[in-house]
């Protein structure tokens, strides 16, 4: 038979063990948080595992010249080259450079559109992340005439 | 529990183009309420999408992704009445999946 106080006491040993060992679900997660909190693109970039970016033909982002709203900026990435790992979304000038990082495997093609955030007119990159940890990334500049990010 | 998301999964020929439309608030963690406190962020943190069960691909998001997501992408060999099931995660645990069919 346990008292309350025995009761509570465990379950604050539990819990402490539990934080010690990083096992509490938020910290569970495979969320990449230091990618995520780079502030430049290289920085994002090297977090996830690639090298020295450098411009390629083979890869391709699509967004407006203009965006009217930041808050929603249609961006879309594709590429066409071979052993793709992951490819990532990247706005140069956001707070933190990294939007949004795809896992490709071989049975989804390497072409992914989602909506971003822009906080002022900036260039967005698309990179490539090889599976030998080369870095292939396309630029665009895209405007924006009212930022996303601020309140 | 959030919103269901709206899938739409369509065949043609080898393979399936999946739009995914998931219903979140995507704070981004730069904005402060009227008393000047930072909001904190929440976000979709992880993407998770499985056809016939198996899983086929996975994203990580940031706070930089617009709210109410909207997500493209393409499965190779993919045919019609295949199970298309797509499943986040966000920063708060909270987590939700939801089906399609391809049509």
């Amino acid at each position: 038979m346990q008292t309350r106080r025995e009761t509570l006491k465990h379950s604050a040993a539990v819990a402490g063990l539990l934080a010690s060992t990083g096992l509490f679900p938020q910290y569970a997660q495979a969320f990449d948080k230091a990618a995520f909190d780079a502030k430049t693109v290289a920085d994002a970039v090297k977090a996830m595992g690639g090298g020295a970016p450098a411009e390629s033909k083979d890869v391709t982002i699509t967004g407006p010249d203009i965006a009217e709203n930041g808050a929603v900026v249609p961006l879309a990435v594709s590429t066409t080259l071979p052993n793709v790992k992951r490819v990532l979304l990247l706005v140069e000038k956001n707070p933190n450079a990294l939007i949004a990082m795809f896992n490709v495997s071989p049975e989804v093609e390497a072409n992914f559109a989602t909506r971003a955030k822009m906080g002022q007119s900036s260039d967005v990159y698309a990179v490539a992340i090889t599976n030998d940890g080369k870095a292939l990334f396309a630029k665009k500049e895209v405007k924006v005439t009212l930022g996303g990010c601020g309140g | 529990m959030a919103d269901p998301m709206r899938i739409r999964a369509q065949a043609s020929g080898d393979k399936a183009t999946v739009r995914v439309l998931m219903s979140h608030e995507m704070e981004s963690g730069q904005r402060k309420d009227g008393t000047g406190k930072t909001i904190p962020a929440w976000h979709i943190q992880d993407v998770t999408a499985s056809l016939n069960g198996k899983p086929v691909m996975t994203a990580e998001w940031g706070p930089a992704v617009s709210k109410n997501p909207f997500l493209q992408f393409t499965i190779k060999g993919a045919k019609a009445g295949d199970k298309v099931a797509i499943t986040w995660k966000d920063n708060k645990g909270d987590t939700r999946t939801d089906e399609a069919t391809v049509s």
